[in-house]
């Protein structure tokens, strides 16, 4: 069978609507099936738009090893309900399969599970609730559930965990969420201005502020048709790398906390102070809310920012080291982290694992090396990679990340230093162009964000998709713990440390 | 051993020793002050361009409830506008959270509408549980460190509790979505009385850029009394440390 479809290289991308190949729904399972096969290739995007009373399926595929996305389609007419499932061939469009029945009461023929994603506020089935969702559940005398949330113990966003063990082992964890859902795709689409849209942006995932209004940004130059200057695009990647580094000293912190070890906690607490002071030094925010605009910047990377991120990230880099030198090394914590929480390599792929939970069971998936975007177009970028897919390994590739984005930021404000011209502010009055569809991907500290839009023919936002690394990896935290003590699950959690506004949106 | 000494001695005194005049840098977004001399087509223009609503359009007042300090306003406006790095801008009444122009006072609780019980049980205990409702986990991550190396807001026997049962009142963060409206609800009702309700964060307070939004059920904050504002974008540490030691009349 010949395969349709449109393929780019470039990321940010935009085409039109009319470009990308439309097949009935048989040809767009069987060519989906016979691409997704082929490991190196992972769905980005698959969602629905509706056109008058049809169902228009888009989906964008991207390969790891050729570096470029393939995009197709699909038209269901009204009344194309149900459709069979690909989810039972390719696992890892379970959760967009889920998402597209949430939205649009499209049924899939075969899914095994039609769980609710979120519960948006626009679902298709408004009898259902949040409140009284059923929860599965598993007979068995010897078997009993532990419930957890939506309002947990600690200060962290809500979502539930319902445990199913088997004495003190986890035999099942269902994880349900969208307690955070408020609404944001229908908001963006909604005919905002400029400006307005990138304030969301930086409001959506907290701590992914900077990777969040990047991949918006980024998306609106593509759709513009302009491409940011040079400076600008290294401020933007020294921004993403700070907020990096921050985050995975962060969690280290929290790891240590779990496993009890104080030092180790209060040491890199102190250090994620100031990493994200630095970045409230340059724009004002600790969490760089406000520091990525599209088409430039309100602050610029002077002098004083310079050698202030340089001053810190040498002294940082050193404490962070030796700090986290002692805590792989010391067996009573590298005791509770080793062959903990284990993701092996064929589960992450056929989840379609992003980010960190790819990179550490050994999947070369990393946005800056396949898709690169930004300066990370000019420079050479390897992926750290891990194979062991447990709690160990996502603590020290957190470790090793943090020295390599120490090394890149150091040489990207080299460079910047090197360019004399002024960077110009933010236009919020791009036009965009019409009848297009556009994707952006940036590899945020948790992996893979995807921003994409469809523009009507005059060239207004009508559909805006956010796809967050969490979409997937959720599941990646649910087959961690099975058979793991149920003790275990607060350091399985802190190791993926995943998002729940990112999913909920 | 030998590596724990060598980290310890690096790692130094991180702890900051005034929380009530410790300072941050320059660019922070805090309080705003706004000129006296501000046009009526000037109020038009930043009223109109207010991602959040935040500013009225006749008297050209900023409210810090409704504010998510983008300061877009300022760069609109650099003669008229200016965020200055005051962290100390949480307030006891809502009104209190506007600041009009020509003012260049600090925020200041008022004092008469703080409850009796609130100074006399818990000035020198105030467990408090988070209610985290439909945010961007920002103020959630800036709470956490009100209680980390740096701040240490327990020096004040002030902490979070893993449950309601223990606790004295609840923190709520988010624009308070539909779909954690009863969690909030049935938190609420677990803590026993008397208890205290404070709002962190812009989106808390008045829904922030996600004010209207039909996902959102405000209902609860309508129909409790509120003892504590504190706004941000996300509120930083210092805010709302400060906020809690002037409620509690902790010097």
């Amino acid at each position: 069978m010949s395969i349709q479809c449109k393929e780019i290289s470039a990321n940010p991308f935009t085409i039109s609507l009319g470009s990308i190949p439309l097949m009935d729904y048989n040809s767009f399972y069987s060519q989906t099936v016979q691409m997704m096969k082929d490991e190196p290739v992972h769905c980005v995007a698959y969602y629905g738009v509706e056109v008058n009373d049809d169902l228009q399926l888009i989906c964008c595929l991207a390969d790891d090893n050729n570096h470029n996305f393939r995009i197709y389609s699909t038209m269901l007419p009204v009344g194309s309900n149900p459709v069979p499932s690909i989810s039972m061939e390719i696992p890892q469009l379970q959760v967009y399969e889920r998402e597209i029945h949430e939205n649009f009461g499209l049924f899939f023929d075969g899914h095994p599970w039609l769980k609710p994603v979120r519960y948006p506020h626009d679902r298709a089935d408004r009898d259902s609730a949040m409140d009284n969702y059923p929860f599965y559940v598993i007979e068995g005398e010897e078997l009993h559930e532990v419930g957890v949330g939506p309002v947990h113990a600690g200060v962290i966003e809500p979502g539930h965990f319902r445990f199913i063990c088997n004495g003190e082992k986890v035999l099942h964890l269902e994880i349900q969420l969208g307690y955070q859902h408020r609404g944001v795709e229908r908001i963006l689409s909604a005919g905002l201005n400029g400006m307005k849209r990138s304030v969301i942006c930086d409001n959506i995932v907290g701590d992914t502020s900077v990777g969040y209004a990047l991949a918006h940004a980024q998306l609106i130059e593509s759709l513009a048709g302009i491409q940011s200057e040079a400076a600008i695009q290294i401020e933007r990647c020294i921004g993403l790398e700070l907020e990096r580094i921050a985050v995975h000293i962060g969690d280290t912190a929290a790891l240590c906390g779990d496993v009890a070890y104080q030092l180790g906690q209060v040491v890199c607490e102190a250090l994620r102070t100031e990493i994200i002071n630095t970045t409230q030094f340059w724009c004002g925010n600790r969490f760089g809310k406000g520091l990525v605009r599209p088409g430039g910047t309100n602050y610029t990377l002077d002098e004083k920012v310079a050698v202030k991120i340089l001053r810190v990230l040498e002294d940082v880099g050193k404490r962070f080291a030796a700090i986290s030198d002692r805590i792989y090394t010391l067996p009573s914590v590298v005791a509770r982290f080793e062959d903990i929480g284990t993701v092996t390599r064929r589960q992450a792929l056929s989840i379609g694992a992003v980010g960190m939970a790819a990179r550490t069971c050994g999947i070369r998936r990393d946005v800056r090396w396949s898709h690169p975007f930004q300066t990370y177009r000019e420079r050479s970028f390897e992926p750290e990679l891990i194979e062991t897919g447990d709690v160990l390994a996502r603590g020290l590739l957190r470790a090793r990340e943090v020295s390599d984005s120490i090394a890149f930021i150091t040489g990207l404000v080299n460079d910047r230093r090197g360019i004399r011209d002024r960077v110009s502010g933010p236009d919020y009055n791009l036009s965009l162009m019409p009848g297009s569809f556009a994707l952006s991907l940036v590899e945020g500290w948790r992996g893979e964000i995807c921003h994409s839009a469809v523009t009507d023919r005059d060239g207004n936002l009508i559909h805006y998709k956010i796809k967050d690394p969490s979409f997937h990896n959720w599941m990646a935290l649910a087959l961690a713990v099975r058979e793991q003590e149920i003790s275990d699950f607060p350091v399985c959690n802190k190791s993926f440390n995943l998002s729940y506004c990112g999913n909920d949106l | 051993m030998y590596k724990e000494i060598k980290i310890l001695r690096q790692h130094g005194i991180q702890y900051v020793k005034d929380l009530r005049r410790q300072p941050v840098s320059e660019l922070f977004r805090g309080r705003p002050v706004i000129s006296p001399d501000i046009t009526g087509k000037e109020i038009e223009t930043i009223s109109t361009l207010c991602p959040s609503g935040a500013i009225d359009n006749k008297y050209g007042s900023i409210d810090l409830g409704k504010c998510v300090f983008c300061r877009e306003c300022e760069f609109c406006l650099k003669e008229k506008i200016k965020f200055t790095n005051d962290y100390r801008i949480a307030a006891t009444r809502r009104e209190d959270l506007v600041i009009r122009p020509g003012i260049d006072n600090a925020v200041r609780l008022n004092e008469d509408v703080i409850r009796k019980e609130i100074r006399k049980i818990f000035r020198r205990s105030l467990k408090l549980r988070q209610v985290s409702a439909g945010g961007d986990n920002s103020c959630e991550m800036e709470l956490n460190a009100a209680g980390n190396v740096n701040f240490d807001l327990g020096r004040y026997g002030i902490e979070f509790t893993a449950s309601p049962r223990h606790a004295d009142g609840i923190v709520i963060t988010g624009p308070v979505s539909a779909n954690m409206a009863e969690a909030l609800k049935l938190t609420y009702e677990a803590v026993p009385d008397p208890k205290v309700i404070i709002l962190v964060g812009t989106d808390a307070i008045s829904g922030g850029m996600y004010s209207g939004s039909p996902a959102l059920d405000r209902r609860f904050i309508g129909e409790h009394h509120i003892d504590l504002y504190v706004p941000g974008n996300p509120a930083h540490p210092l805010t709302f440390i400060n906020g809690i030691l002037d409620l509690l009349s902790v010097s």
